[in-house]
């Protein structure tokens, strides 16, 4: 089924793990169990090493991503300006903790370690915009603002192929 | 050569040799955790750090090639405090139940604590959180007890060549578990327990039947018969400080009588049993032309992995029960008839060297009318542990004889516990079945040893019989990228799981001798050799069995008691 991605490699070679999982990755939003099953059958390893590579990096995720990204930056200007407490609000409001994804798939908690945006912090990024210099009493308009947004393109793949 | 020193000693060693070879070559002993001889060395744990002469930091000897001129000190002052730090880390990070834990007294954590002296907790800190995998019914996986030595995972890549369980995530979150950490029963884990052999604390283990077979033997209306598989009677002793390769059938016999089972049957009777009807699968076969190579079903670890890996050559597996199955099936039918007992009252525990056997016995085909062929599995170390709870002092036991009549056997099953004897009991028999004649020379030398794949060529009759020995599944796959390309040129193929078959089961006692697999299989050959009956179809109480029961083998019966089914198992 994925074969389009796997032509582009030898089959039996381990070294091209990690880009067939960027690819995958990029085709989905994450990586499937179902097509890190067959990706362990071309790649001629275990998918216990795959789930394994899969936990090491940070750029690999195991589930779908939300419709909407939320990055709450842990930097240090952000931190010094308590955005510890805007994290809480935001997996309070959303009733997850950052790294999952809200069960309706709206929403994503991310960390990240520094936007470059420091000269607005406390700063938190939804997708492309940034919101900075906000307390915890923004948070909620934030999030009402970005509830009614499409599907994001990796899902919509993913259910057609059958594989969330 | 090189020479170099260790300690002040001079040394002699080969070039390519590393430091902690050398150093035992003279009889320095450096402690290891994540070592595995034969393996390429991880280098993870840092526990056989030495000191050489001219390097900044402490090198792991267990990974370093040795040099000219190269001076080492294993037992300096800096050493030691760093294998002892290294040690109170991983205990802080360990559960402090020793006292409660299967694997009290034989820890190497634990011999490492007491080694380095560790008298007090000076570091405190998280400790890692895990549930444990109780998912399988063979094995348990406790990763809360897991030091992260990844012996467990390289023997199952690199020796079973499985990869059922790897490390995942990363830092102090860092696991060894299953794919998307789903357990055992839903991975491509076959069970076979090798990792449980290399684990050095009890972050694996058997998933024990103990309580089942104690709750039985105290049952009033339950009939209790246990069997003994080959494999156990060459390693028991091993656990009483005994020396390795000590046969210890006697003793067994009267200990398990005195654990209070009704008969005490021998598993080798079966294993003659399966002979009957293997080698008559074989010959059919062979004459009629059936799916050949024919593939021996005697390994429950290699039929979970063909089910799961290679169900396109099911075909090619012996319909034929396992050796203790059989003596299941046999006992709940035609001897539960011949006692006049209701089949339902009997309760058959088989002892094996095998975590397998208990994955095996709860297989819903293995069974008689709903009833399983076999109640609880028991591995050798279970065994011990009832024993010592029991107050049996197995040292000092009389030996006793098996009883009549699932307990007479030839020497051909006996040798069924080690890799390429269930080979070398079916050809003699098969040769007898095709020709008339016996076979004479009865030691086939090239399907013993510890070889990886072994083969031989067996002249019978017109026909010359080419088979195969594939000693540890990890050896498996070019037999069948044969099979599949149509190349193969075997007629009869046995395989067995564990390097050196079931007396190296996943089963069996704990410790890391090197020389043990040849030792433990000596015992076994030894009894064959000392045996008047050397070959399964001499065995007189079979003769019994099929005059009184079966009729002939393959008959309509014997395929309903003695055989089975196979499915594809998918993960």
């Amino acid at each position: 089924m994925h074969q389009y991605i796997f032509d582009n490699y030898t089959k039996n070679d381990k070294s091209s793990l990690i880009p067939i999982m960027q690819e995958v990755q990029s085709v989905y939003g994450y990586l499937p169990e179902k097509v890190m099953k067959e990706v362990s059958g071309y790649v001629g390893l275990p998918l216990s090493r795959i789930y394994g590579v899969a936990t090491f990096y940070n750029m690999f995720r195991l589930a779908p991503l939300g419709e909407n990204i939320i990055k709450v930056c842990r930097g240090t200007a952000c931190h010094v300006k308590n955005s510890a407490n805007l994290l809480f609000a935001i997996e309070n409001t959303l009733g997850i903790k950052a790294g999952e994804t809200t069960k309706d798939r709206k929403f994503t908690i991310e960390l990240v370690n520094c936007i470059g945006a420091c000269s607005i912090a406390p700063v938190i990024t939804v997708n492309d915009d940034y919101h900075g210099r906000i307390t915890t009493k923004d948070i909620p308009s934030i999030i009402k603002k970005y509830s009614g947004k499409q599907k994001a393109a990796g899902i919509e793949k993913a259910e057609e192929a059958g594989t969330v | 050569m090189v020479e170099l020193t260790i300690n002040n000693l001079q040394v002699k060693a080969e070039e390519g040799m590393t430091i902690l070879e050398a150093a035992k070559s003279v009889g320095i002993s450096v402690p290891t955790l994540c070592h595995l001889k034969d393996l390429v060395p991880s280098g993870a744990c840092r526990i056989c750090s030495v000191e050489v002469e001219g390097m900044r930091g402490l090198i792991p000897s267990c990974a370093y090639p040795v040099s000219e001129g190269m001076q080492v000190e294993t037992n300096s002052p800096r050493v030691r405090r760093a294998r002892k730090t290294i040690v109170e880390l991983l205990v802080e990070d360990h559960p402090q139940d020793c006292l409660i834990c299967v694997r009290n007294k034989n820890c190497e954590l634990q011999d490492l604590s007491a080694v380095y002296g560790l008298r007090e907790h000076r570091y405190h800190g998280e400790s890692k959180e895990h549930s444990v995998d109780l998912s399988s019914p063979s094995m348990e996986r406790d990763p809360a007890k897991c030091i992260l030595c990844g012996r467990c995972v390289r023997v199952c890549n690199e020796i079973q060549k499985i990869g059922a369980i790897d490390f995942a995530n990363r830092g102090f979150q860092s696991i060894v578990t299953t794919p998307y950490n789903k357990g055992l029963s839903q991975s491509d884990c076959i069970l076979c327990g090798q990792c449980i052999l290399v684990c050095p604390t009890a972050a694996l283990r058997e998933n024990s039947s103990m309580k089942a077979v104690s709750t039985a033997l105290q049952s009033k209306t339950k009939y209790t018969i246990v069997q003994i598989a080959p494999a156990v009677r060459a390693t028991l002793g091993e656990e009483y400080q005994m020396p390795l390769g000590t046969d210890v059938t006697g003793k067994l016999v009267t200990g398990l009588r005195r654990l209070g089972f009704k008969k005490v049957f021998d598993t080798n009777f079966a294993a003659d049993l399966t002979i009957w009807e293997e080698a008559n699968e074989l010959v059919n076969r062979v004459k009629e032309g059936g799916s050949l190579p024919m593939f021996t079903s005697c390994c429950p670890g290699w039929v979970k992995y063909i089910e799961t890996k290679a169900p396109e050559l099911l075909a090619h597996v012996s319909s034929c029960k396992s050796p203790h199955e059989m003596e299941g099936a046999v006992l709940k039918t035609y001897y539960a008839k011949k006692l006049g007992i209701n089949p339902k009252d009997v309760y058959v525990v088989s002892i094996m060297p095998c975590t397998v056997k208990k994955f095996e016995a709860s297989r819903a085909e293995l069974s008689e009318h709903t009833m399983p062929d076999v109640d609880a599995v028991l591995t050798t170390r279970e065994l011990v542990r009832f024993f010592e709870v029991a107050g049996i002092d197995f040292e000092d036991l009389n030996d006793d004889k098996f009883d009549d009549p699932l307990g007479e056997s030839t020497g051909a099953a006996a040798i069924f516990g080690a890799s390429g004897g269930v080979m070398e009991a079916a050809l003699r028999m098969a040769y007898h079945t095709l020709t008339g004649e016996h076979l004479d020379n009865l030691e086939l030398n090239a399907i013993r040893g510890a070889g990886g794949i072994k083969e031989a060529t067996i002249p019978i009759g017109g026909l010359n019989l080419n088979v195969a020995v594939v000693n540890g599944i990890g050896n498996i796959g070019p037999i069948l990228d044969e099979i599949k390309a149509g190349t193969s040129k075997y007629h009869f193929i046995e395989v067995m799981s564990c390097p050196g078959g079931c007396i190296n089961g996943g089963g069996q006692p704990i410790h890391q001798k090197t020389d043990k697999v040849l030792q433990r299989m000596k015992v076994l050959y030894d009894i064959d050799k000392k045996s008047v009956k050397r070959r399964s179809y001499e065995n007189e109480s079979i003769k019994t069995l099929y005059k009184e029961f079966f009729i002939e083998q393959g008959s309509h019966r014997a395929h309903e008691i003695l055989h089975t089914s196979y499915h594809e198992r998918k993960i």
